[in-house]
């Protein structure tokens, strides 16, 4: 009894120490840096930094197929005539095209969720970015693993 | 190109309802081959326009990093009984338009 006890205890204890190790180990590849991602913002904001928040863009984690991944983006945002938000832009990272696509908003939105489906050439980190109507940028990013890519840029 | 158009059942004024609609396009990204081995041209949605009675409620310029038959949702608030309106433009010029009555409760 006593033995196992032991083993009990030290192999909880060893157990939860590889416990991170082995997560780590299959954790996705490295993501393009986040500076990649604020080339991608600057160039569309004319060189105005955007603040991390406010935007939830939602990607699954893992992709089997880039040629059709769900997406959902929302924004924190009364979407009042003085406050609300201007425009959604979604930008990738490894796409041919970085900016994926751009909805405009209102306060006849009454709310700022777009839902659709995008495609993914790879794994890559996306961006959403939201222009507000005092001038401000604000984003929020995905990152997803797409096990077989879309073949949009010919070499996947 | 034909598309397909819901919303919700029962809508009050006020309301934000979500409005959903799938057009039928392939969205060619200018990358995939045909059966010949020549490139198919890039063709997508660049414009997309949904207008409830008349004025502007939503817009998107989309690219082939949507995925082909663009699927849209988005918001709106509910104001009076009439039509929602949406057109698009595609790469090769050919529009597409559809209709879908509302009606406010």
């Amino acid at each position: 009894m006593k033995r196992r006890r032991f083993l009990l205890a030290t192999g909880g204890a060893l157990g939860a120490s590889l416990v991170p190790e082995a997560l780590l180990a299959q954790a996705p590849p490295a993501f393009a840096q986040s500076a990649d991602s604020e080339a991608l913002v600057k160039a569309v904001t004319h060189g105005k930094a955007a603040q991390f928040g406010r935007v939830k863009l939602e990607l699954p984690l893992l992709a089997d197929n880039g040629n059709s991944v769900a997406m959902k983006v929302s924004v924190e945002s009364p979407m009042t005539a003085e406050d609300h938000v201007k425009t959604l832009r979604l930008l990738s990272e490894r796409n041919p095209e970085r900016e994926m696509a751009t909805f405009h908003l209102g306060p006849r939105s009454g709310r700022a969720e777009i839902t659709s489906r995008v495609r993914l050439a790879g794994s890559q980190r996306v961006v959403a970015l939201a222009e507000m109507s005092d001038g401000s940028y604000w984003m929020g990013t995905a990152d997803v693993t797409v096990t077989l890519s879309a073949c949009v840029d010919g070499t996947g | 190109m034909a598309a397909r158009i819901q919303l919700p059942k029962d809508i009050r004024r006020g309301q934000v309802i979500n409005v959903q609609i799938l057009v039928q396009h392939p969205m060619e990204s200018g990358y995939r081959l045909d059966a010949d081995n020549r490139k198919v041209p890039k063709n997508a949605i660049r414009s997309f326009i949904c207008r409830y009675n008349g004025e502007e409620i939503f817009r998107a310029e989309m690219s082939p990093g949507i995925a082909a038959n663009p699927f849209l949702q988005f918001p709106t608030i509910a104001a009076d009984s009439g039509e929602l309106e949406f057109t698009w433009v595609d790469d090769a010029g050919e529009r597409g338009a559809a209709k879908a009555p509302i009606t406010v409760g």
